[in-house]
Order: structure tokens, then sequence, then C-alpha cells
């Protein structure tokens, strides 16, 4: 299979790319707006093709246990839901994440609290970010803002989850999980064969047996490991920090947002310049680790910062602690589902700018 | 150039299909394309839209407030998106079922009696490809041989024996469209 341009809805190239990627299973249950996922993975019936095992368990809490069992066994596996799914998963994630075992978890954002509606927010930031469930633990968290970067950030997802051993979130919404676009896909890749040290294959007289748990009931050796956790994360913020710029060289007013409201704001951005507002963007790409260096040294150049998001404010406060009270930040959001235009959005900056 | 397009009607007037078949024909002329559908309660029954963009360069926002283009084919998408046309832009609307017809004076208005047309020609099926035709017999954007490529592409196998009805539709759709 050649590299291969489809139009295709991000849910459906997220299905696609899992494929690809080489993945080895993929546990799941339907929830709107991601159903596409788990309904393209059942007609594309890989496991005839590359051996990839695709299974509609019985509930969220069964999929993502089945996800666990399968990292355990060092294979490449995930899971995707939304919002309340998602919520439903997070016993399981931290006990992935305290197991230190790979897996990719989708969340195709829907607006809550509760079972709340169908339709597009980013009102689960906080829940991705700063750890979702118990303990002191945090998943690598990417945000596509294109239908091509849902499909490219599965193969990058793997690969960061196994590099680090830690679970790995692509956190999209109900917009890009439905809207179609333009999408590249990459050429099949075979599933790995590699046995690797650390997971559960079957004890051979060769080597000690490996343990997966995440409990130790020895608080000084829980404390140590929590300690390696933390250095963990500390290297993911050294060296995978992602974000792209939009017309930062000369912005006096800069615009923060990931995903969907990225989107806006690149047309926000147009028509802010040409009323004459230097307006610039700073997307994040990975939100956990957040580009924090990059928006501190912007914070030294413009007179301000509006976060935009499709929530009541949750990313602005990473903004804040980024910047660190050198510039003026504020936060623009829509909620309930209702996505914000890009008029309304200039309406607010300029609002913003008034002080 | 860059069009933006919405498409309103009812659930099963085709809405969300030809915006797909604008999408995969603006694609095989090598253009950007994005394809952003209504997918809410509206979809079971009730008014469906979808927000197609067409460019020569990269998209920023795939859903807009404002546009080049509203096609709209029944009433209350009149009433929620004739004012969403940028002065300058152009409103194609179906006749059938309108009682209040589109009344500003700084868009370019142009009515299709699809419905009226594809019942005439027992064609109902394809209705949406009539409307297909109007539009791009005004906007010269689609070329008819891509937009044929298009249908092959989003069509599954099984409905490709309807695409010379479809090409027809498209054909009649150039016809019968004229400027209000």
């Amino acid at each position: 299979m050649e590299k291969e341009l489809r139009l295709m809805k991000g849910n459906e190239a997220i299905a696609e790319a899992a494929i690809r990627a080489g993945a080895d299973g993929y546990f799941g249950y339907p929830i709107t707006p991601q159903s596409e996922i788990l309904e393209y993975l059942m007609e594309a019936n890989p496991e005839t093709t590359t051996g990839m095992v695709v299974l509609q368990a019985e509930s969220e809490v069964a999929a993502i246990n089945m996800v666990y069992g399968g990292a355990a066994c060092g294979k490449k596996v995930m899971t995707s839901s939304s919002s309340p799914g998602i919520s439903l998963k997070q016993e399981g994630i931290t006990y992935i994440a305290g197991a230190e075992l790979p897996c990719l978890i989708v969340n195709v954002v829907r607006g809550g609290p509760g079972l709340g509606t169908i339709q597009p927010a980013q009102s689960d930031y906080f829940q991705a970010t700063k750890g979702g469930g118990h303990g002191d633990y945090h998943l690598l968290v990417l945000a596509p803002s294109s239908v091509q970067e849902m499909a490219d950030f599965v193969e990058l997802s793997f690969d960061l989850a196994f590099k680090y051993r830690n679970p790995v979130m692509i956190l999209s919404d109900g917009a890009i999980g439905q809207m179609m676009e333009k999408v590249w896909l990459k050429p099949q890749k075979k599933r790995s064969e590699e046995i690797l040290p650390w997971a559960t294959t079957g004890k051979p007289a060769s080597r000690e047996r490996n343990i997966i748990t995440s409990l130790d009931l020895d608080s000084e050796r829980q404390e140590k490991f929590n300690l390696k956790l933390i250095a963990k994360y500390r290297e993911m913020e050294e060296k995978e920090v992602r974000y792209e710029e939009f017309m930062t060289d000369d912005a006096e007013y800069l615009f923060v947002a990931y995903g969907t409201s990225a989107r806006l704001c690149q047309k926000a951005l147009q028509l802010a310049r040409a009323e004459g507002i230097k307006a610039g963007l700073l997307r994040p790409i990975t939100l956990f680790p957040y580009p924090k260096k990059r928006l501190n040294e912007l914070a030294d150049r413009v007179k301000g910062m509006l976060a935009v998001e499709m929530s009541a404010g949750q990313m602005v406060e990473d903004v804040m602690l980024s910047v660190n009270g050198k510039t003026r930040v504020s936060h623009y959001g829509r909620m309930g589902g209702m996505i914000p235009t890009p008029e309304e959005v200039v309406e607010n900056l300029k609002t913003f700018i008034k002080g | 150039m860059t069009e933006e397009i919405i498409i309103a009607g009812f659930g099963g007037q085709g809405v969300l299909s030809m915006g797909k078949i604008m999408a995969y024909s603006g694609m095989m002329q090598d253009m950007e394309v994005s394809w952003m559908p209504s997918y809410g309660p509206e979809m079971r029954g009730g008014t469906a839209n979808v927000n197609v963009i067409l460019s020569d360069e990269r998209i920023s926002s795939p859903i807009l407030r404002s546009f080049d283009t509203a096609i709209i084919l029944n009433q209350q998408s009149m009433d929620k998106f004739e004012h969403s046309v940028k002065p300058g832009g152009t409103l194609i609307y179906d006749g059938n079922g309108i009682t209040r017809h589109p009344e500003r004076k700084d868009i370019t208005v142009y009515r299709i009696d699809a419905a009226e047309e594809a019942s005439k020609l027992k064609m109902q099926k394809v209705f949406n490809m009539f409307v297909m035709g109007g539009f791009m017999k005004v906007k010269h954007i689609l070329k008819t041989e891509y937009v044929i490529k298009g249908l092959k592409k989003s069509l599954p196998d099984r409905y490709h024996h309807l695409i010379p009805m479809n090409e027809e539709a498209i054909k009649r759709g150039m016809e019968i469209i004229r400027e209000v």
C-alpha cells in the first residue's frame, strides 16, 4: 500500500491511521460524536489483513481494561470515546499510568458536564492534562486541529507512548471528528513482532518474572516511584513540546488556541489583520507538555494574550502560569456545544484590547 | 480563490451528500477542501446543513458565519441563512415550499425550481444534482468531469448505475436556474 490521498472524516482518519500504523488492537464502545472510529474499524476488519484485533466491549470500563491487558503484553493498543465515556475510563487510565504502560486513548470531546450534549466542546482540558483519574500522573496529550493531524498523530502517539511507557491521549472534539478534509495516509506498516523486556509474555527460564501492577504498599518505595514518574514528565517537558505559530513575528496581541479553536483563530487573525490589528496565534500541539517556555518568551513582546477555547476557561490557566504575570491574559469561550465564529472572536479581541 | 458555501434544507434532501460531492470534486481539481456537517439532533429528521469550503490556499476555519454562496432548500433555512450571505455574495434557492422569498438587494439571488423539475421528470432521487447543476452554472468553480469523478468516489459501487441520471440532472439544473 502506497501513500494515499483521501477525503475523510477525522474519526475515519484515526481508524485508518491506526491500521496503517500497525496497531495490534482497538477496544471501544460507541458514543456520539466518535462512533465512526469503531464503525470504520469493524467494516475494515483489519484482523483479516494486518491481524489487528477490533472489539466492541460491553462497556467503556471493559474496553479500557482490555487496553490495560493488551498494553501489559507489550502490544500497541488503543481505545476511543467521547467525554462521558472517557470519564468512565478514568480508573483504568490511572492504573495504566501507574503501571507505566503505553497505549493510545482518543477523546473526541462533546459538551458537558454529565451527558451534556453531542456537539463539539473543549471542556475536558483539565481532565486530559492534569491527570483525570486519581494520583500524581500525566498523560502526554496531543491536540490535532485538522483531519491530517488526526491521522498523523496516531503513529506519533504510539511512538511516544512506547518511548516513555506512558499513556498518550489524542484530545480532539466533535467538529474535527465529524468534518471531512483531505488526508494523506502513510503506507501500511507491519505489526511489530518485537518482545519487549518488560512485557508479560510468559516467563522463560532465561529471565526474572515481569510484574505489572500499580500497587505498592511500601510508602518509601512508592514515593521513589512517584519521583521516577515526575522525572519522566520533566523529560517530556524538555523534549516533546510541540506548537505552531502564525504571524507572531510582529504580533502585538496573541491568540492562544488549540484544536478547532485554533482553526477559528486562524480566520480571526486574518479578519483582525484586515482591520489593522496586529494579531498572532500560538497553537499548542502538545497540551501536556505545554509550550510554557515559548509563551513566556512571547510575553515579553506582546501587549496581551487571549485564550480562545470552547470551555468556561481551562487552558487559560496554563497561559497565565506560563507568562507568570508578564502580560495581560484573558479568555473567550463558548460552551454547551456552541462554536464561536471568527467574527465573534475578533469582537472579543477588540474588547480585550480596550482593556 | 476561496469559496465559502453553506447548503441548508431538510434532512433527506441530499444536503450533506451534495456537499460531499462538491468537496470530492474540489479535491480532484487539486483544491483544498473542507466539509463540516451539522451532526446534531437535526440529523434525525428536521433541518440539515453543511459548510463546504473550496480554496487554493490552506483552509483556516472550517466553521463559518458568513458565506460567499448559500444554497437554500426550505423556508426554515431561508429564515436562518439569508442574512449570512456576504454582501455581493450569491443566494441560490429552490422555490418549492418557500413562502417568504429572499429580500436582500445587496446579493445576487438565483431561483432554481429543482424539486418541481425532478418530480416532473420522475428523477426525485437525484434532486440535489439539479441544484448542483445550478450552482455550477452560476459559479464557475467545479467542472462537470470532476463532479462526475467526485460522484464515483462518493457513491458506493451499488449506486454507480445512477451516475448517468445524476449527469442528466446536472445538465438540466444548469438550464433551469435563473436570476431573480
